[in-house]
Order: C-alpha cells, then structure tokens, then sequence
C-alpha cells in the first residue's frame, strides 16, 4: 500500500528540517572557535617577490627571536628540501609566531597536534602560530610535495622545560 | 537509443577501464610502501619513484578512469531515459576521439616521469606541456558532451513540449551543465597560466592564483564524480531493490541544488594558503555546509527508496528490512554498499571542510583515507555495480560470474575498512599524505603501528580489483553470446508531475549559478590576478 502524499510530505518535512538544522549549528560552533577561541586558518599578509626571499627584511636573516616575554618569532624559508631553521628552540609556555615563504616551489609548514598548519607558497607571505605548553621534541614537516626528496624535508621544535 | 549510443558508451568504457586497471596497480605499490615494502627499486626501468607511481595513481584513477566513465554513461542514460539518439553521432566521436587523442599526449610525459606533479600539478612543479596540453583536450571534450547533451534535449523538448524532462536525463544534463561552469577555473588556469609557461613563451607563473583556478574546478568534480553515481542511485537502484523512487520533486531540488552549490566553494580547500582572507574562506565554508544539504536530501530519499523495496519483499522493523534487500544482486550489492560507506566519507568531508577544524587535518593522511571512501568507494564501487549489468548488455553477454563478483564486493569493502580508518586515525597523529613513508625523516612510533594496516587493506583492494578485471574481461571474451537488456528505469511514488515547471527552464539556475560563483570567487581572482608580477620560475625537481 502505497502511503498518501500528505503522509510523504510531512517524511519529507521531518528530514529536511533537521537537515538544515544541523549544518547550521556546526557553522556557528566553527564561528565561536575561529573568532571566540582565535583559532584561525591562515590569512593575507601580502605578497613577496619569490625570486628576491632573500632581499626581503622578514627572510634575510631567517631565525628564532624573542620579541616580548613569552612571544617568539620564527622567520623561515622553505626551500628543497630544508627548512632554514631547521631546529628551534623556545620554553615551554611560549607562543611562537611563524613566518614563511619559499624560494622555490610550493611546500608546506605543518607541526602535528599544534594547529600549525599553513601552505609555504613562493611569492606570499604565509603566517601561523601556537602556544607550545608541553616541554618535548615535535617534528616540523613539509607536507607538500615538492620533489623527489620531500619525504626528507622536516626539522623539529624543542620546547624546554623552564629552569 | 541506437547502435551508436551503445558503441560510443562501451567505447568510453574501455578506455576507463584499462584506466582504472593503471590506477589499481599503482595504488598498490604505494600501499605496499605505506607498509615499509619498498617494490620501487624493481620497477626502477619503468616506474622511476614512488612519486612517479603517485601521479599515474592519481591521474588515472580520478581524472581519466571518472571522466571517461561519465562521458560514457551519462548520454547512454540521457538517450535512453528521452528515448531519442544523440542528436549528432558525428559529434559523439569527434569527442571520443578528441579526449582519447588528449589522453594519449598526456600520457607520455606522465608514464616518460616528465610529468610527477600528481594529479593537481601545482605550480612552479613543471611538467612537460604535453601533460598540460593533453588535459585540456579531455576538459575540451567533456564540453562537447554538454553540447551534445543539449542538442538531444532540445530536439526532445521539440517533440515533448509541455513535458517534464525524464528524471534520468534531467539528472544528466544538470550534471554536465555544473561541469561545464566549474571547468573554467581549470581551463583558464591551463590556458592562460600553465600552457605558456610550459612551452616557454611565460617565463614565470604564480602558485597562489594557479591554486585557486584549480579548486575552483577541483571541488566540484568531485560533483561531477558524484552526481552520475547518484544518476544510478535515483533512477535505476530503487527498482532493483525491487521497489520505487520515493520522490522525483525532491530528487530534482537537490539536483538544482548541486548546479548551483558545486562550483562557489572551492576556496575550502585553501584554508590553509596564505594570500586568501579568512572571510572569503569562512563564506566558503558556509556555502560548502551549504552543499551539504541536498546530499542529506539524496540520503533521504535514496534510503527511503531502498526502504521501500526492502518492504515489498517482506522485510520488516525499523533497520531489518534493509537485510532483506536483493544482496545477490552484484549490481545492487556494490551500490548500497557503495552507499554505506559515502556515509563515513561524506561525514569525513565536513570535518575538512570545517574552517579551523582543518587545521588538525589538512594535508595529512586523513586526507587519501576521505577520497578513498568518497571517490575511490562510493563512486568508484557505484560505478563497478554499473557496469556489473551495463558491460553484458554493452557485449551482449552475460555476466561471466556473479558469485566472483559479490566476492569482488565484500573483498573491496572489507579492504578499504582497513585501509581508510587507519588513514584517518594516521592523519589525526599528524602524518603527511602524499609522502614516501618509508623513507621519511620524522617517521613517529605511533604512526609505524598502524601503517601495515594501509598495506593489509590496499592489497584486499587490490585482489578485489584483480577479480573485478577478471571478470569483465571473461565476461567479454567467454560468456556466451545471450541479449541482455538495460536495466528498467525505477518508477516513483511521487512522480515527476508533482515537481514545479520551473525545473524544467534552464535560464534562471545557469544564471543564478554563474552569479554565485562570481560572488564568491570575483574579487578574489580578480585581485590576484591584477596583482600577480608572474615571475615565479618553473623547477622539474623529481
């Protein structure tokens, strides 16, 4: 017996009311994360000229600096198939502020389970950061493609315990 | 429907099938890599790295086995479902042959290892333009079935004024229409950008606005992946679960939904690239969760159809009549199962598109693990269970064996419940994707417990395929000649005259969708590319 067409309308009802509900509810707990909880995805901070990295005042001399207390900065290049700096040292309980570009093709800057996750794009400007509580060694991977050795192509954060 | 209708369809068929069986073996020598059986160094004369093998991979299975495949079903089923030939044969194999011809130059770089780029071929990685060239001949060809396509429905419309278009033929063209809008993106990137470069006549080319060009196609083929599975999954599934559509009206809004919402969302895939602003990603995000919503619908419906079918055969309760289903049917069993697992991609894909949330997941592994369940399963699978009765009606042959082939089933869909968990839970642990693991420089202890699953699953993936290929090739070569006819088209309980005449005029939806991807991709393309000094030099670095 086939149901009535007032009986499959309201079936129908019964789902997609849900059905907007949900997605709707999702994109406003994305919204309270991104802009409540400042977890965000990467942004626009301009363009670079990708064959003069090095002429550029973030990019000349690529490093780790403190910049306030608490607050490090990391000014980094990407090129095949290294990291400049490859090793970075901070204290615990820092935030570390990223910033990247590549001299050659397209790699990327991810740090696992502390939301550093950006693409390293030759000719813009890329920028993350994170807090870094737990004193341990992460490792720092590209995980673009960028060539025969991409697999190679890692360093690593060392977060000290304070003295 | 005439002869020719059939042999472009098997014609398009074949290429996509030997395809898939290059996609199937490169799959799994990188499974077997994931696993820390390093096969490369044998394969050395023809397959020069794990690279190499990853961009055949890719190429192969996502860009030509798919769209091959549709190119071969979709005017199969839009003949059919109008009961009308193609309106110009002629054009049918200019377009076969244009895209083999485009096939064929783009291969040789890529077998050659002079185009390991992947499939999505980022700038400045160059390739040889042979690779460029080719791929744009396949994108020039699947526009020349949208041409097609409209001319068959326009000397329909001629005949039928007055009519709502066949449900399967609505679908179809719907799908090509989407296509045709998104594929700009990838042709101007291609023309304008990667094309010149490559033959040297632009010295340098820009990686942000190549990227975005890219995912302004690079989402909304995996619609046009999608829509032809649910082509079957609307209007031939129901009646071979031995029941009826549930809705026509509301299998046609999700349609027009998809025309609409495919193409305007790209930019979810760039969350993490630098030079996009998080507005226009987050509006993104909103119009992907938006896109969301006739996929729920298509869940609805399809289910509520099999329902209906399992009901008519006795079943009962609330999840129960669901085993009672025609599971012996190899054609059906593949799609439900298909189905099944599109649940845990789709609900995959909104955790990556989910603005912050990629953070967590972008680039990882999590990221193969989501394609394998979406593409590689409920399209790919969907597509099996197709040809599991289009191939013998094609050969006029018989199925050689449906046993092997529920066997092919069950094997894939055991495989790949290894195979895409443990790449899920290894992306969450932070591994890269598209990465020689075995190798790796920072390879984690928690993420070498659970790469053998991935070599496991692949290689039951991998079996499953053998016995697929098997089968198709024993049922063409030894099955004894008998006709089999196509598969009836499912009826619907509420039927195609209860859906607003509205659907039926192109007009409004192709304006709308034009205008909503100028909303949401305009000012940004507009901006890089008034910005961009395109001095970025190309570099062969594999």
């Amino acid at each position: 017996m086939a149901p009535r067409r007032s009986t499959l309308y309201l079936w129908e009802l019964a789902w997609i009311l849900p059905s907007i509900a949900l997605p709707v509810g999702m994109l406003a707990a994305l919204a309270v994360t991104a802009f409540g909880a400042g977890i965000n995805v990467a942004g626009d901070r301009g363009r670079i000229d990708s064959t003069k990295v090095a002429e550029h005042p973030l990019f000349k001399d690529p490093g780790v600096a403190q910049i306030a207390p608490g607050q490090y900065e990391v000014r980094m290049t990407a090129q095949i198939w290294s990291f400049a700096p490859n090793e970075i040292r901070v204290p615990a309980g820092s935030t570390v502020h990223f910033w990247v570009t590549s001299k050659d093709v397209v790699h990327g800057l991810m740090i696992p389970r502390h939301n550093i996750n950006v693409m390293v794009l030759p000719g813009q400007i890329g920028h993350a950061q994170a807090r870094f509580d737990t004193p341990g060694e992460y490792p720092i991977i590209c995980h673009e493609y960028c060539g025969i050795a991409h697999h190679t192509m890692g360093g690593k954060i060392i977060v000290e315990a304070k003295p | 429907m005439t002869a020719v209708e059939r042999r472009l369809a098997a014609a398009n068929l074949i290429i996509a099938l030997v395809a898939l069986f290059g996609g199937v073996v490169t799959g799994f020598f990188q499974a077997l890599e994931y696993a820390g059986i390093d096969v490369y160094p044998s394969l050395a004369p023809v397959i020069r790295s794990y690279y190499h093998s990853l961009s055949i991979h890719g190429v192969l299975n996502a860009l030509v086995f798919t769209t091959f495949f549709i190119c071969g079903f979709l005017p199969f089923m839009t003949s059919r479902a109008l009961s009308l030939p193609l309106a110009s044969p002629r054009i049918g194999w200019l377009t076969f042959w244009l895209m083999t011809a485009g096939l064929v130059l783009a291969s040789i770089p890529l077998v050659g290892n002079a185009a390991t780029v992947m499939f999505t071929f980022y700038p400045p990685l160059k390739a040889h333009w042979a690779f460029y060239i080719g791929l744009t001949l396949v994108v020039a060809g699947t526009w020349l079935v949208t041409l097609n396509l409209a001319l068959t429905w326009r000397a329909w419309r001629a005949r039928n004024p007055g009519t709502r278009t066949p449900l399967a033929a609505f679908m179809s063209l719907v799908t090509f229409a989407m296509w045709t809008i998104a594929s700009v993106g990838l042709a101007a990137e291609m023309l304008v950008l990667t094309i010149p470069w490559s033959l040297g006549i632009v010295v340098g080319t820009d990686a942000l606005l190549a990227r975005t060009l890219f995912w302004f196609t690079g989402h909304a083929i995996v619609y046009f992946w999608l829509l032809p599975a649910y082509v079957s999954w609307y209007t031939l599934v129901p009646r071979q679960a031995g029941g009826k559509l549930l809705s026509d009206p509301m299998a046609r809004t999700s349609f027009i939904l998809f025309l609409l919402l495919s193409t305007p969302i790209g930019i979810h895939h760039q969350y993490a690239d630098p030079g996009i602003h998080q507005g226009w990603k987050l509006l993104h995000a909103l119009l992907t969760f938006a896109v969301f919503f006739p996929s729920l619908l298509t869940f609805f419906n399809v289910v509520a159809s099999l329902e209906i079918g399992g009901r008519a055969r006795g079943g009962t309760g609330w999840l129960s009549w669901f085993l009672r289903l025609p599971w012996g049917d190899p054609s059906l069993a593949a799609q439900v199962l298909a189905m099944v697992l599109f649940a845990f991609g789709g609900a995959g894909g909104l955790i990556l598109a989910s603005f912050s949330v990629n953070l967590v997941v972008h680039n990882t592994a999590y990221v193969p693990g989501h394609l394998h369940l979406t593409v590689g399963s409920a399209v790919m699978l969907t597509f099996v269970g197709i040809t599991y009765w289009l191939v013998p009606h094609l050969a006029g042959r018989p199925l050689w064996s449906r046993k092997f082939a529920l066997a092919q089933v069950w094997l894939w869909v055991a495989g790949v419940l290894l195979f895409s968990p443990a790449l899920h839970e290894l992306g969450l642990r932070g591994m890269p994707r598209r990465t020689m693991m075995g190798h790796a420089a920072y390879m984690q202890a928690d993420w070498k417990t659970l790469l053998p699953l991935v070599g496991i699953g692949g290689s039951l993936m991998f079996l499953s395929m053998l016995a697929y290929f098997l089968n198709m090739v024993l049922t063409v070569t030894v099955s004894r000649r008998a006709e089999q006819p196509a598969l009836p088209f499912a009826e619907a309980l509420s039927g195609s005259d209860h859906a607003p005449s509205a659907f039926d005029r192109w007009r409004p939806w192709l304006v709308t969708a034009g205008l909503l991807v100028a909303l949401a991709y305009g000012p940004t393309l507009l901006r890089l590319a008034a910005t961009t000094p395109l001095n970025t030099p190309g570099l062969r670095v594999w």
